[in-house]
């Protein structure tokens, strides 16, 4: 049984039918890629499976619990954790208070402390920044801040979505070798990105959507490879 | 040290209020001064409760003194017709009103924003229609004979506790849970937070300490009546509470002890307070839309931050980051 399995998931926002039923699945220690143009579903996806919006039919498990029935708090609860589009930073706390936060469901104070340490050596300008109001900081920060929190909270599986959107080459480069290396200490990640040339390359396997259905799967190297691929996503 | 430190300040604060305390009952102080200082504190409980809701949580209500209005009954039924002590009545005030608080928000978190206010305008309003026709206590003549238990050492306790609470509540990471629903309710979800049933806590909170300040302000007056509770009242508050600030502590009391103490200076000038009041009101909210205080608190309030706890996490990330280079 993988760890994260969606079975033809529909959701619909009133007339439009912004999936229409996809399949797939995550298995532990990967990383997934959903790649595809705007208005795909790649985010509803991200947003079905973290309870943000509800879906008209299909499965969604996680380690073998329903998700569909459960309401979006307890779903961080089993170990999901969502990075949404925009980052979701609250902007009038400090990076600390940001972090903190994120560890509102862990009660253990070794454990938060461990997790603070592990943050920081990850991302020692956010070390710097720790007194700073969140809304002064720069995209980049921001988008390190996003994934930090994340990190605070636990999760097994890690859901990010785009992650890149505003960032300088340097920086998306940045961000997704510590997206690597989070997944090489043992965090499942399911990543959403436009930007597919990144994100097929860390990626173990992907899945391409188009209009809310699942057109092409494979590894990472696989579909980066594809003709198809290559002409749609990747400037030819 | 820091132990004796903080024992030797609340002496001092304490001993503060007993002699203001006694200053009046020998009447060396004006009972008409300390009633006004007495209506400040009750003021400051009531500006500091909205300020949860209104500031740290974000959202906008604006029927305040319906809470106050089932705190000052509640008490007063219990000390006249139940003559019951008034420590009693005024805790029951303050459970009561808080538990009605949290029933109101069963229906009122539902929605937010504009709606939110809508409901909690309109709750205001059944209290107040309620009492006017509930001939028990007495409809709209209200009710009289309330014994004069509120002095100014209960309001000073009082006000100083409900501060304390506050602060203590609102710098611990369960109140940072508000600020964080104010900032970003999204994304506060996505972290595990239940946002509906946090909303309700604040609100159950602040309905608490306005029924409290509703008992202590009864038992001032010693009468209440229903329409010293309408709507007027609950702008009343919310006028202190932009004053001052929203989402600062130090400025919903700034905000309480400057519109309280305006309207008794400006007294003598008869009619003209009622446009000078809200004159100055304006200019302020013209030259500083955020009030007096905006979101900034005085560096009293604030926890001694978990500073160097910090420090030590970014000395050792930085250590290990100057190794990389």
């Amino acid at each position: 049984m993988a760890m994260l399995e969606v079975e033809g998931l529909e959701v619909t926002y009133g007339n439009i039918r912004a999936l229409r039923g996809i399949s797939f699945k995550v298995e532990k220690g990967e990383i997934v890629t959903l790649v595809g143009a705007n208005g795909a579903g790649k985010t509803t996806t991200l947003r079905t499976i973290s309870g943000m919006t509800s879906a008209a039919k299909g499965k969604v498990t996680f380690n073998g619990k329903d998700l569909l029935k459960t309401k979006a708090h307890h779903i961080v609860r089993y170990g999901i954790t969502h990075v949404p589009e925009g980052r979701g930073m609250f902007g009038n706390l400090t990076v600390k208070e940001n972090l903190e936060l994120a560890t509102w469901t862990r009660k253990s104070k070794a454990e938060v402390k461990k997790n603070f340490e592990r943050v920081f050596s990850l991302f020692p300008r956010l070390s710097e920044r720790i007194n700073q109001k969140a809304m002064t900081l720069s995209g980049g920060e921001q988008q390190m801040l996003a994934v930090a929190r994340a990190l605070m909270s636990q999760g097994e599986l890690i859901l990010l979505d785009e992650p890149s959107m505003g960032l300088a080459p340097i920086l998306v480069k940045e961000i997704f070798r510590i997206l690597e290396e989070i997944n090489k200490e043992g965090t499942t990640i399911l990543l959403v990105e436009q930007n597919a040339h990144m994100a097929l390359k860390i990626a173990t396997r992907a899945y391409v959507l188009e209009t809310g259905t699942v057109v092409m799967e494979g590894s990472g190297q696989e579909l980066s490879k594809d003709m198809r691929v290559k002409e749609a996503y990747l400037g030819g | 040290m820091k132990i004796i430190k903080s024992i030797a300040f609340w002496t001092v604060i304490l001993a503060l209020g007993i002699l203001v305390e006694m200053l009046g009952r020998f009447e060396y102080i004006n009972p008409y001064v300390i009633q006004v200082l007495e209506l400040i504190g009750i003021n400051i409980i009531l500006v500091s409760s909205l300020n949860i809701i209104n500031g740290f949580l974000g959202e906008f209500a604006i029927g305040h003194a319906g809470f106050m209005a089932t705190g000052a009954y509640l008490s007063a039924i219990c000390t006249v017709k139940f003559h019951m002590p008034f420590a009693l009545g005024f805790l029951a005030a303050g459970l009561l009103s808080g538990l009605i608080a949290y029933l109101i928000g069963v229906p009122a978190f539902k929605t937010f924003g504009d709606y939110l206010a809508v409901i909690t305008l309109g709750f205001n309003m059944i209290i107040v229609n309620l009492l006017n026709n509930l001939e028990y206590v007495g409809a709209a003549r209200g009710m009289v004979g309330l014994p004069k238990s509120t002095n100014f050492i209960w309001v000073f306790c009082a006000t100083i506790l409900t501060l304390i609470i506050f602060r203590n509540i609102i710098f611990s990471n369960y109140g940072r849970i508000w600020t964080a629903i104010r900032e970003n309710t999204l994304a506060a979800e996505m972290m595990g937070i239940n946002v509906v049933r946090s909303k309700m806590v604040a609100f159950a909170i602040a309905g608490c300490f306005a029924g409290l300040a509703g008992a202590l302000w009864g038992h001032m007056l010693q009468y209440i009546n229903p329409s010293s509770f309408t709507y007027l009242k609950s702008t009343d508050m919310l006028t202190m509470l932009y004053l001052g600030g929203v989402g600062s502590l130090t400025g919903s009391v700034l905000g309480a002890v400057l519109m309280t103490g305006l309207l008794e200076i400006l007294r003598d000038l008869g009619v003209w307070r009622m446009v000078i009041g809200p004159v100055i009101l304006v200019l302020i909210m013209l030259t500083k839309p955020l009030g007096l205080f905006g979101s900034r608190e005085l560096k009293i309030v604030q926890p001694k931050s978990d500073r160097e706890e910090v420090q030590k996490y970014v000395s050792h990330a930085g250590r290990k980051h100057n190794n990389e280079l």
